[in-house]
C-alpha cells in the first residue's frame, strides 16, 4: 500500500532509546574495570545481582500493568539503573543489600510513577538512599583499595567474594575499612599535610586517594565517551565539578585542621565523577534547557560539598542529587531559552493573552 | 565570500541528492488529462472562467485570480474543458477541492502572447499584475503570490533581496537542476525582481555548498551585476525563510513580522525562473521543475511537469514499482506530506515527488517513552525545549504551550529526526495548534454569544418596563376618568384620550433614535470588521483566518444593510400615513408578491441549515462550517426581514 497518510517527517536518524541506554552500559565498562582491579570482585556481583532484579521486577510490573514486556524491557533502562545502583553500591556489601535497593530503585522510584520518564527521581539513588538510611553499617563499609593490602593479602578470589556476599562469612580479616572521605572527615584535629602523611588512603595514593582516584577517572573516561556520542550536552556536568572545585578551593582554609580538603581530593574522591556524568546527566529527573542544566549541575556540586564539608555524611551526590531533582521542575520554569524572534526569554508559568 | 551566520539546532539527514542530478531535466509526453486545482496557492482561489466542453489553448487563463491575495490559473496544455468539479488535491489532510479537468488535444497549441523584452522601461505596477496574470505563487512550498509579496508598500522600503536556492531538504534537487541548466534565465529572473523593487541595495542568492555545480553555473552571469553568491555549510532547515535570513544577515525577524517589515523579500529561485518566462516570454505559470525519486522508482531525475499531470502518470512513467513502495510523498521527506490518492495533480508548488522504498523509509516504529533526552532541544533550529512541548501538548495544557512559544515551531521535523523514543513530535504540535486555535474560536463565538443573550435580555426588561409605564398611565388616566365621571365626562374622556395618546406618542422617537444607533454602530461593526481584514491579509495570515475574517465582515454587512432597511421602514410609515390609499391599493399583488418572498427566504433557511447539518455531521472543517454558518446566519436575516414586510403590509 503506497497511498496512505503518514505524518512528516518520513526520514528517521538511526538513533533509538535502547542504543542510548546500550551506549551509557559501555560506558560503565572503565569505571567498572577500575573498581574490579582496585576492591576485587565485589562491584562486579552487585551489578549483575543488581542487573537480574531489576529486569525481573520490571518484567513483574510490567506484566501487572498489562503492557508488552518485550517492548518496554527493550529500551535497557532498568538495566542501566541496576548497573549504576551496583557500581554505587559497597563491593562485598550483603545479597540482601543490592536486592533490597534495586527492587526500591525499580518498584517505587520507577514504575510506581508510571515507569520510563516519568520518575520525578534518580531511581539508582533513591535505592541507595534507602539503604544508607535503612542499613549504615554495611553501606559504609568498603573494601580495602588494592595498593594499601599488606602484604601477601589479595582480594578474594571470585568464588569467596560470592561466599561472603551470600553468606556474610569472611575467611580473611583486615580487607575492609572507612572510605577516603569518610577518614578524612574523622581526622578532627589535624592539618590535610598530617592526614596525608598518616593516613595511607592519601599516602599510598598517586595524586587523590588510594583506588579511588582511579574508579573517578574510570567514571570520567566513559562520561567523555558518552559526551562525545552527544547522549548529552556537557552543561549538567562542568557545572557540577567546576562548582565542586570552586567551593573546596574557597574553603580551602591553606590545609589547616578546619580544612574540609582540596579540590583534587574532592574530585576524584566519593562518587564525583560517577555524579557528574552518570547520575546528574538522567535525562529524566533533571532539569532539561542547557541554561537550566547549568544552574541544576551548579546546585548538586554545590549541595554535595555542603554536605561533605558540614554534614553528617561523607559523601553526598546521591543525596545532592534527590535534593536536585525536586528542584528541577522549578528551574525548568524559570530557563526557557530564548526562541528565534523573541526579544527575551519567557517564563513557563505565562498565561496565553487574553 | 560574505559572511554568514550559523543558526542554533539543525541536523545533517543523508542527502541523497546525486542519484535524481545523473540526468538532465526531462520532458514527458503530454498526458491524456490534466487535472489543474483552482487553489495552487495561499489566500483566495482562483474563479473558473471557463465551461465544460470550452475549447482551451495551452497558456490561456481558465481561472480569474479574486481578491488581493490570490493568483490566476492557466491551461498547460491545448484541449477541452471536461470538467469542473472536487477532485482529491495536493494537501496534507488528503482532501478534495475544486479542479478543472482538460484534456489534452495533443496539439500543444499555445495562445498568442506577447512578451516584454525591455522590462527595465516597464513600470513595476505592469509588472506586479503581470505576475499576478501569470499565476506566480512561491514555488518553494508555501505558494504565496509573489505580486503580493514583491509589493510591500511605500511605508517598508526593501533594501535586501534574498534569493532562496538552498533547497536544503534531502532528495529534492529541482531548483540544483534548474539552476544548472537554466541559470540565465534564473538571473534575469532576479533582475527582474530587483527593478520591480527599485533596485534593492543588496541582492543575495543564499544556496548551501552541497551544490558545486549549480554555484559554478550562476558565476558568469552575476559577473557584474551586483548579485552576491553566498553559498555556506548544507544543514537542515537552512531554508526556511526565517534560518536563511539569518544565515545571511544575522537578523532575525522578531515574532510575528514579515521580512518586509525588516526592509527584505525573499523569493524561491524557481519563481524567480518562473517571473523571467512570464514577464520576457509571456508564458503563465503552467509546468515547474520537479524531482521524481526514491528507490521505489526506477528512473531518478528532474522533470519539467505540467501543472495537473497526476502523480500516478508521473511515477508510471518512472518505472514505479507499488509494491515496492513505502509511500508517496509530495515534497521531501522531512516536511513533505504522504498522498492517499494517485490521482493527485501536480501544483504550482510540487518540488518533489517522493517514492522512497521500505528499506529508506521503514514504517513508523511505535514510540518509546520521552525520556527528556534533549537531543530534539540541540535540533530544534528555533531554540525551543521539544521535549517540553511534547509533555504539555500530551497534557493539553496550552498555556503552558504557549509560554513555550508553541506557534513559533515552523514544523521542520528536526526534532522528530533525532528523536530515540521515535515520537512524532511534530503531529503533536501540528494537533496543538490546531486545538489552541479552536479554542480561541470558541472563545470568541461564546463572547459574542453572552453579548447577544445579555442585549436579548436588556431588550426584553425594556419592553416590560415600557409596558408597565403604560399600563400605569392607563390605570392613572382610568381613575381620573372615574373619579370625574359625576362632573364633566366628555372633557375627561378625551384628556385620558390625550394622555393615552401622549404616552404612546413618546416611543416612536425613542423607537426611531434607536434604529439610528442600530445603524450607526452597525456601521462602525463593518469597518472594524474591514480593519481587521486587511490587517490580517497584510500580515500574510493564514488563508483559514482570512476566510474566517471575510465571512465575519459579510455578516457584518448585512446586520448594516438590514438596521438601514429596518430605520428606512421605520421612517417611511409616518410619510405614508398620510396617504393609506396609496399604500393600500397595491396590496392584493403586492402582498402575493411579500408571502412568495418570505416562502423562498424560508426555504432558503432551511436549506442553509441542511447544509450546515451536513458539514457537522460530516465532519468538515472548522473554517467551511464557519462559512456555511454565517451563510445561515445571513439567511435568516433576510428571512426575517421578510416577515417583517409582509406583516407591515398585510396590516
Amino acid at each position: 500500500m503506497a497511498f496512505k497518510q503518514i505524518t512528516s517527517p518520513h526520514a528517521h536518524a538511526a538513533q533509538n532509546t535502547a542504543r542510548v541506554m546500550q551506549l551509557v552500559l559501555w560506558s560503565t565498562i572503565p569505571a567498572l574495570i577500575a573498581l574490579t582491579w582496585h576492591f576485587g570482585w565485589g562491584s562486579l556481583i552487585n551489578v549483575v545481582l543488581a542487573t537480574v532484579t531489576a529486569v525481573a521486577s520490571e518484567a513483574l510490573i510490567i506484566k501487572l500493568r498489562k503492557r508488552s514486556i518485550s517492548f518496554y524491557l527493550g529500551d535497557y533502562s532498568a538495566v542501566v539503573t541496576a548497573v549504576l545502583l551496583g557500581l554505587a553500591l559497597p563491593p562485598l556489601c550483603p545479597w540482601w543489600v543490592v536486592i533490597t535497593g534495586t527492587l526500591f530503585s525499580i518498584v517505587v522510584a520507577k514504575q510506581l510513577f508510571g515507569g520510563l520518564g516519568y520518575n520525578p527521581f534518580n531511581p539508582a539513588m533513591v535505592g541507595y538512599i534507602i539503604l544508607l538510611i535503612s542499613f549504615p553499617v554495611p553501606m559504609t563499609i568498603w573494601v580495602t583499595p588494592l595498593a594499601l593490602l599488606p602484604e601477601g593479602v589479595a582480594h578474594p578470589d571470585f568464588l569467596t567474594s560470592l561466599n561472603i556476599v551470600f553468606t556474610g562469612i569472611s575467611p580473611v580479616d583486615g580487607v575492609t575499612g572507612a572510605t577516603p572521605l569518610d577518614s578524612f572527615k574523622h581526622s578532627m584535629g589535624l592539618t590535610v599535610d598530617q592526614i596525608y602523611q598518616q593516613n595511607p588512603l592519601f599516602s599510598g595514593a598517586t595524586f587523590a586517594t588510594a583506588g579511588w582516584e582511579w574508579v573517578n577517572i574510570g567514571f570520567l573516561a566513559g562520561g567523555l565517551i558518552m559526551l562525545k556520542s552527544r547522549l548529552f550536552t556537557w552543561h549538567g556536568p562542568v557545572a557540577m565539578l567546576v562548582t565542586l572545585a570552586l567551593m573546596s578551593a574557597i574553603f580551602w582554609d591553606a590545609g589547616s585542621s578546619q580544612s574540609p580538603g582540596s579540590p583534587i581530593m574532592h574530585l576524584f574522591s566519593g562518587a564525583s565523577m560517577m555524579g557528574a556524568f552518570f547520575i546528574l546527566t538522567d535525562p529524566v529527573s533533571s532539569a532539561v534547557s542547557n541554561r537550566g542544566r547549568l544552574i541544576y549541575g551548579a546546585l548538586i556540586g554545590f549541595l554535595v560539598y555542603i554536605i561533605r564539608a558540614w554534614g553528617n555524611y561523607p559523601d553526598a551526590v546521591a543525596f545532592a542529587v534527590l535534593l536536585a531533582n525536586f528542584t528541577a521542575p522549578f528551574i525548568d520554569n524559570y530557563t526557557l531559552p530564548r526562541t528565534y524572534g523573541h526579544q527575551d526569554r519567557r517564563k513557563a508559568t505565562e498565561k496565553a493573552e487574553d | 565570500m560574505s559572511k554568514t551566520w550559523v543558526t542554533p539546532g539543525g541536523i545533517h539527514p543523508p542527502e541523497n541528492k546525486h542519484q535524481s542530478l545523473s540526468k538532465p531535466i526531462g520532458k514527458l509526453p503530454i498526458p491524456e488529462k490534466l487535472v489543474v486545482p483552482l487553489s495552487q496557492h495561499i489566500g483566495a482561489p482562483s474563479i473558473a472562467c471557463v465551461k465544460v466542453g470550452d475549447t482551451v489553448l495551452k497558456g490561456q487563463k481558465i481561472a480569474d485570480s479574486t481578491g488581493s491575495v490570490s493568483v490566476a490559473t492557466h491551461a498547460p496544455t491545448s484541449g477541452t474543458v471536461t470538467a469542473i468539479e472536487s477532485r482529491p488535491v495536493a494537501h496534507s489532510s488528503g482532501m478534495n477541492a475544486s479542479c478543472i479537468e482538460i484534456t489534452s488535444d495533443q496539439q500543444d497549441q499555445w495562445i498568442s502572447r506577447q512578451g516584454i523584452e525591455d522590462f527595465e522601461h516597464t513600470s513595476s505596477s505592469v509588472l506586479l499584475s503581470i505576475i499576478t496574470e501569470a499565476g506566480i505563487a512561491g514555488m518553494g512550498g508555501a505558494g504565496f503570490p509573489t505580486a503580493v509579496k514583491l509589493n510591500p508598500g511605500f511605508q517598508r522600503p526593501i533594501d535586501t533581496l534574498i534569493i532562496n536556492a538552498t533547497e536544503c531538504e534531502p532528495y529534492i534537487t529541482a531548483d540544483d537542476a534548474l539552476i544548472r541548466e537554466r541559470a540565465a534565465e534564473v538571473v534575469e529572473g532576479i533582475r527582474i525582481l530587483s527593478h520591480i523593487l527599485g533596485n534593492p541595495s543588496d541582492i543575495l542568492i543564499g544556496i548551501e555548498d552541497n551544490k558545486p555545480e549549480a554555484i559554478e553555473a550562476l558565476k558568469p552571469f552575476i559577473r557584474d551585476t551586483g548579485i552576491n553568491l553566498v553559498s555556506f555549510p548544507t544543514k537542515y532547515p537552512s531554508g526556511g525563510e526565517k534560518q536563511l535570513i539569518y544565515i545571511l544577515t544575522g537578523k532575525e525577524l522578531s515574532n510575528g513580522a514579515i521580512p518586509a517589515d525588516i526592509g527584505m523579500v525573499c523569493v524561491n529561485i524557481g519563481t524567480t525562473y518562473a517571473i523571467k518566462r512570464a514577464v520576457v516570454d509571456a508564458e503563465p505559470l503552467i509546468s515547474r521543475v520537479t524531482t521524481v525519486t526514491g528507490e521505489a522508482c526506477g528512473v531518478n531525475r528532474n522533470y519539467d511537469v505540467l501543472i495537473g499531470t497526476s502523480v500516478d502518470y508521473l511515477l508510471e512513467q518512472n518505472k514505479f514499482d507499488h509494491k515496492a513502495c513505502s509511500r508517496v510523498i509530495m515534497g521531501g521527506p522531512m516536511m513533505g506530506f504522504s498522498l492517499t490518492s494517485k490521482d493527485i495533480p501536480v501544483v504550482k508548488t510540487s518540488n518533489c515527488i517522493l517514492a522512497p522504498s521500505f528499506a529508506e523509509m521503514p514504517a513508523e516504529q511505535p514510540a518509546q517513552p520521552c525520556i527528556r533526552c534533549g537531543m530534539c532541544a540541540e535540533a530544534c533550529p528555533a531554540s525551543l525545549l521539544p521535549q517540553q512541548l511534547f509533555w504539555y501538548a500530551q497534557a493539553e495544557d496550552h498555556d503552558r504551550l504557549q509560554a513555550h512559544n508553541l506557534f513559533d515551531c515552523i514544523e521542520c521535523g528536526a526534532c522528530s529526526y533525532v528523536c530515540p523514543s521515535n515520537i512524532p513530535l511534530v503531529q503533536y504540535y501540528r494537533n496543538s495548534k490546531g486545538e489552541i486555535r479552536q479554542a480561541q474560536q470558541e472563545k470568541i463565538k461564546a463572547a459574542q454569544a453572552r453579548e447577544r443573550f445579555e442585549f436579548h435580555k436588556q431588550r426584553i426588561e425594556q419592553a416590560e418596563q415600557e409596558k408597565e409605564a403604560k399600563r400605569a398611565a392607563r390605570r392613572e388616566a382610568a381613575k381620573q376618568a372615574k373619579a370625574s365621571t359625576t362632573s364633566d365626562s366628555t372633557a375627561d374622556i378625551v384628556a385620558a384620550a390625550q394622555a393615552r395618546m401622549a404616552t404612546k406618542k413618546n416611543s416612536p422617537e425613542q423607537e426611531r433614535a434607536k434604529l439610528e444607533r442600530a445603524v450607526t454602530s452597525a456601521e462602525m461593526r463593518v469597518q472594524k470588521a474591514q480593519d481587521k481584514l486587511d490587517s490580517a491579509v497584510a500580515s500574510n495570515e493564514t488563508e483559514e483566518k482570512i476566510n474566517i475574517l471575510s465571512a465575519a465582515l459579510r455578516g457584518a454587512q448585512q446586520k448594516f444593510d438590514l438596521a438601514k432597511t429596518r430605520l428606512a421602514e421605520y421612517s417611511q410609515p409616518e410619510t405614508t400615513e398620510q396617504e393609506p390609499t396609496a399604500a393600500k391599493e397595491v396590496t392584493p399583488e403586492e402582498l402575493a408578491k411579500l408571502e412568495r418572498a418570505v416562502t423562498s427566504a424560508e426555504m432558503r433557511v432551511q436549506k442553509a441549515q441542511d447544509k450546515l447539518d451536513s458539514a457537522v455531521a460530516s465532519n468538515d472543517t472548522e473554517e467551511r462550517i464557519n462559512i456555511l454558518s454565517a451563510a445561515l446566519r445571513g439567511a435568516e436575516q433576510k428571512f426575517e426581514m421578510a416577515k417583517t414586510r409582509l406583516a407591515e403590509h398585510a396590516n
